[in-house]
């Protein structure tokens, strides 16, 4: 039995983050108000630094720390890299939304690395209790981040509600937990594998243990039917707190559902051949409930919360078709999450971009927006056409990697049912592409001019959010031209949990 | 083989694609300036297309410029594999045309044009795509990207139609068009899986036409599998062609578009789909093909019939126009079904020939249109004497349509009677039937629209704009040429259509 304290040195960029939120924490007791901006700049550039040290330190890497609590690996880094750089994405994208209608700005960056770093640990975990541990530092960081408009009674309600919400799945989860641990006996995914093929008759409480892991699980990423939550705290949650919810938490809870999947469930094959009929049918069920839902929704952010939640569906079909033999699903679920975390990002920013301008969240607020921000527009409607999944752009790309990957597995069903929900996706899509290009510019309040009440429509949009938008919508026309190299990475990152 | 060889079909994508791009960053508000640029980037367009389609070798015959660009190694094994063989040579001549003329029209565009030829080309580069792909991904890559525009083309440039009693808006029309389109491009993109999880099943994992073809020409894909998996194809990829019943959205998109992009739908993109059943389904499901073709001949022929009795009771010249276009279309579905070589042959040239012709109607109809505000023909009357030019024009593209000897659509539809004669020969029948309504409908349009006395509102009518009546004279031109000495596109298209397994 190897030391606690062996290879401690490759949990440097945690503990570099960990020093980093505390440092922004300091920072901020120190800066006058009016300086603030300065947190986000420190916090920034502190990523970007973790980012070489992590790349410089961990490349190729492949070792258990803690006597195989934590994994450094490809799949680890490659999280990690993909983590911080959203971290800094959604930095830039928050800035002018934070430092203009929220109170407390060092903390709300000090969280949000606290929140990078649960999820970095959430990648790395090959355990069920480290795991917890890692999801709660996100969902603690998260709780708080929901309700920082603390004046707003809807980011108060939508706070409650997650915090209930999440406290109750967290419970379900560490339940399933300790019925995992009583029937087997251990915790570490690859054991758990062990124990799972050489049971040949399974006590119930164990099935209960893994579907009460699965729920906890379910919960964290909104799959129907443990959806509930979601639009309504992604209505009342500040709009860059949404943003992250959308694209960061998810893509965190499902780096840990793929190295649960493909370290403890997959090796078990006879298993995980039962279980994948379940996943196949939240899948399904996901996938056309959060299309089908959306179509009804008037508020923008409810409408992005319902057409996460279809992505997840289709995030949930890649997982269902994971198998011992091929890497091609998870390579498509790793896709897919990159890909939809960098479109929904460039809708975001947009999203608030518009929001700091006119204070407006509904769809036909946009009436009229590409004569009044034609870069605003471009920027937002090449976002839809990607979550729609139409080429050129990275949505093309991306489904058409996952759902292949599903058909080739055997689940032809299901890729054609996310084919077709796609369609119904589209269909909403396109709906708010109207409101930008075809229909006229909206009025003001009380019938007023619009421009005149809301200047800032006729200025550009802030520096921040300019390069969001701009790098934003260049990655993903790339990922939908030449995916090549991103996909390259991703296959060793597979590799690393596959085998 | 030379370097031009090489680059010729990445050329052709890539140049209306940077035309796009390129059009983004141009300062916006200077109408004139970027109608010269769209016009610059479709000439070279055109010019590639003509220089390719005539160095096509056809006593060679085969797939010619091929390239081949690895785009993703690794389990899915993608590559940009282009080429191009005697099917798809005539329709990049014909895209290529097309768009030059629909670019040389747009003039009339005011509002925001740099967005629309941005669009514009980006389904041309699209368009040429589908035709020199010769991977599964791409062919379907570059499907979507030349149905993805035509939302915001329609839907920000059309015009709406006011029927009396109801209106039919450009924005119904779009998004009626796009769901559509999508719908059956929903069932194509279930076909491709289903034809690479085959594929990966027998142990060669694909998406390349050729390792497929091959895969089928050894009879390795069992039958039963083609027999379900043609259907979605033949549906998918028909919609597009306007099949009978899935037809509806055409004459609604093509009446709401603006002119450029209707002569650019109904003349080429609709190709795509005919297209797509041959250079997909017959190729890869040959088998399937077989079961599904007496199916296949029987929608195509009520394609003719409807598409000929809706016209006739359309007071609506660009109504007349779609629904004529369904009715043509049936033809090229017709020829397909046939898989005779004479009827396949007969379906390729009349791509080409409806292409041409729908696409100078459109353009005489967006220039009447644009003169008098209304497309009614009980509204409209005596035209001939006011515009005399594009009466004339559009006689010539009427008589087109009804196979006129000596025109480009009577050898086409000639040939697919034959072939039809050959093998489902009641239904010959009623396709010839079908071709005697069409000159009732056409007729009737020429007689209500053109003849007669001029009403005094359109006293100060002048004959169409230079430039619409210089696009129309080539297109005439081309109509006749190809009407009178077919043989040059007829070559390269038996050429193609031979390698066709069945055939």
């Amino acid at each position: 039995m190897s030391s606690l304290s062996d290879n401690l040195d490759l949990l440097t960029p945690e503990f570099a983050l960990a020093g980093l939120a505390f440092l922004v924490f300091v920072l901020d007791l120190f800066l006058p108000e009016g300086r603030k901006r300065l947190l986000a700049f420190v916090s920034m550039a502190g990523l970007i630094a973790l980012i070489v040290v992590s790349l410089v330190m961990l490349w190729d890497e492949d070792e258990l720390l803690y006597d195989g609590l934590l994994a450094v690996d490809s799949f680890a880094l490659f999280f990690k890299v993909f983590f911080i750089g959203m971290g800094i994405a959604i930095i830039l994208t928050s800035m002018d939304f934070v430092e203009n209608r929220l109170k407390h700005q060092g903390e709300f960056y000090g969280l949000l690395l606290f929140a990078i770093l649960g999820m970095n640990v959430m990648a790395q975990s090959r355990e069920l209790l480290t795991a917890y541990i890692a999801l709660e530092l996100l969902s603690f960081s998260l709780y708080v981040l929901v309700a920082y408009a603390k004046d707003s009674a809807k980011s108060n309600e939508s706070a409650l509600k997650y915090i209930i919400v999440g406290a109750v799945s967290s419970a379900i989860l560490l339940y399933g937990v300790s019925m995992v641990y009583s029937t087997l006996g251990v915790t570490k995914f690859d054991e758990i594998a062990e124990g799972l093929a050489r049971a040949s008759e399974v006590s119930p409480a164990l099935w209960v243990g893994v579907g009460l892991i699965l729920v906890g699980l379910m919960f964290k990423v909104s799959a129907v039917p443990f959806h509930m939550w979601a639009p309504d705290v992604y209505e009342g949650a500040p709009y860059p707190v949404t943003t992250y919810l959308a694209i960061g938490s998810k893509a965190a809870a499902f780096a840990l559902i793929l190295r649960l999947v493909a370290e403890g469930f997959v090796p078990a094959t006879e298993r995980w051949e039962q279980w994948q009929v379940v996943f196949a049918v939240l899948a399904a069920l996901t996938m056309l409930v959060g299309n089908l839902l959306a179509l009804a929704q008037k508020n923008l952010k409810r409408l992005m919360a319902y057409s996460s939640i279809g992505h997840v569906g289709f995030i949930l079909a890649g997982v269902t078709a994971m198998t011992g033999s091929s890497d091609l699903a998870s390579n498509g679920v790793m896709f897919y999450l990159v890909g939809y975390s960098i479109t929904s990002l460039v809708v975001f920013a947009a999203l608030i971009s518009f929001f700091n301008m006119t204070g407006k969240e509904m769809i036909t607020d946009l009436g009229g927006l590409a004569d009044h921000q034609p870069f605003l527009a471009a920027c937002l409607g090449m976002g839809l056409f990607s979550l729609a999944g139409l080429p050129i752009f990275a949505g093309f790309t991306m489904k058409f990697y996952l759902f292949t990957a599903v058909a080739t597995e055997g689940y032809l069903w299901l890729a054609a049912l996310a084919i077709f929900s796609s369609l119904i996706g589209l269909y909403y899509y396109l709906n708010v592409m109207r409101q930008i290009y075809i229909e006229p510019a909206i009025k003001g309040d009380d019938g007023g001019d619009l421009l005149e009440q809301h200047p800032a429509l006729t200025r550009r949009p802030s520096l921040p959010l300019i390069v969001v938008l701009g790098s934003g919508s260049a990655a993903m026309i790339w990922l939908g031209v030449y995916p090549k190299h991103l996909i390259e990475a991703i296959e060793t990152a597979s590799r690393a949990i596959m085998i | 083989m030379n370097d031009f060889d090489d680059i010729a079909m990445l050329l052709l994508i890539l140049v209306p694609l940077a035309g796009s791009l390129s059009m983004m960053f141009m300062p916006g508000g200077q109408r004139k300036e970027t109608w010269y640029f769209a016009i610059f980037i479709s000439a070279i367009s055109l010019a590639l297309s003509l220089v390719i389609f005539a160095n096509y070798n056809y006593n060679a015959g085969g797939f010619q410029y091929t390239a081949t660009y690895e785009w993703l190694p690794g389990p899915l094994d993608i590559s940009l594999s282009l080429g191009l063989d005697g099917i798809s040579a005539p329709m990049i001549l014909l895209n290529g045309i097309v768009l030059f003329g629909g670019v040389l029209i747009s003039q009339t565009i005011q509002y925001r044009p740099r967005e629309f030829f941005v669009l514009l080309f980006a389904l041309a580069a699209g368009v040429y795509g589908v035709f020199v792909a010769r991977d599964l991904f791409f062919l379907f890559f570059f499907y979507e990207l030349a149905v993805l525009p035509m939302y915001l083309l329609i839907g920000v440039w059309g015009s709406s139609t006011d029927f009396g009693t109801f209106l039919r808006t450009k924005e119904y029309g779009a998004m009626k068009l796009l769901i559509f389109l999508v719908a059956g491009s929903i069932a194509v993109w279930v076909g491709i899986l289903a034809l690479y999880a085959e594929s990966s099943n027998l142990g060669a994992a694909t998406f390349s036409l050729e390792g497929l073809g091959q895969l089928a020409e050894s009879g390795q894909i069992d039958e039963d599998f083609q027999k379900w998996v043609f259907p979605l194809f033949m549906i998918g990829f028909g919609t597009l062609a306007g099949l009978w019943p899935f037809h509806t959205w055409s004459p609604d998109g093509h009446v709401a578009a603006p002119t450029a992009v209707s002569m650019l739908h109904a003349g080429v993109l609709m190709k795509l789909g005919a297209y797509g059943i041959i250079r997909v389904g017959l190729f890869l499901l040959p088998e399937g093909a077989e079961a599904w073709m007496p199916v296949l001949i029987a929608l195509g022929t009520v394609n003719v019939l409807y598409g000929a009795i809706s016209a006739m009771s359309q007071n609506d010249l660009k109504y007349i126009i779609g629904y004529s276009s369904v009715s043509h279309m049936g033809y090229v579905i017709m020829g397909i079904a046939t898989l005779d070589s004479i009827g396949m042959g007969g379906a390729v040239l009349q791509m080409f020939a409806h292409g041409m012709m729908t696409a100078l109607m459109f353009l005489l109809v967006g220039s009447i249109y644009h003169k008098t505000h209304t497309r009614d023909i009980n509204v409209l009357n005596g035209l001939a004497s006011r515009m005399p030019v594009n009466t004339f024009f559009f006689a010539i593209a009427g008589l087109a349509s009804l196979g006129l000897p000596g025109l480009s659509g009577f050898i086409a539809e000639f040939m697919v009677f034959i072939g039809t004669f050959r093998t489902y020969m009641p239904l010959g029948i009623l396709a010839v039937i079908g071709a005697a309504l069409t000159a009732i409908y056409i007729l009737r349009l020429l007689a209500r629209t053109f003849m007669g006395e001029a009403d005094e509102r359109w006293a100060d009518l002048t004959d169409s704009s230079p430039v619409e009546l210089t696009v129309g004279a080539a297109f005439v031109g081309i109509i006749i040429f190809v009407g009178v000495w077919p043989d040059p596109l007829l070559r390269v298209i038996n050429v193609g259509v031979q390698t066709i397994p069945g055939v």
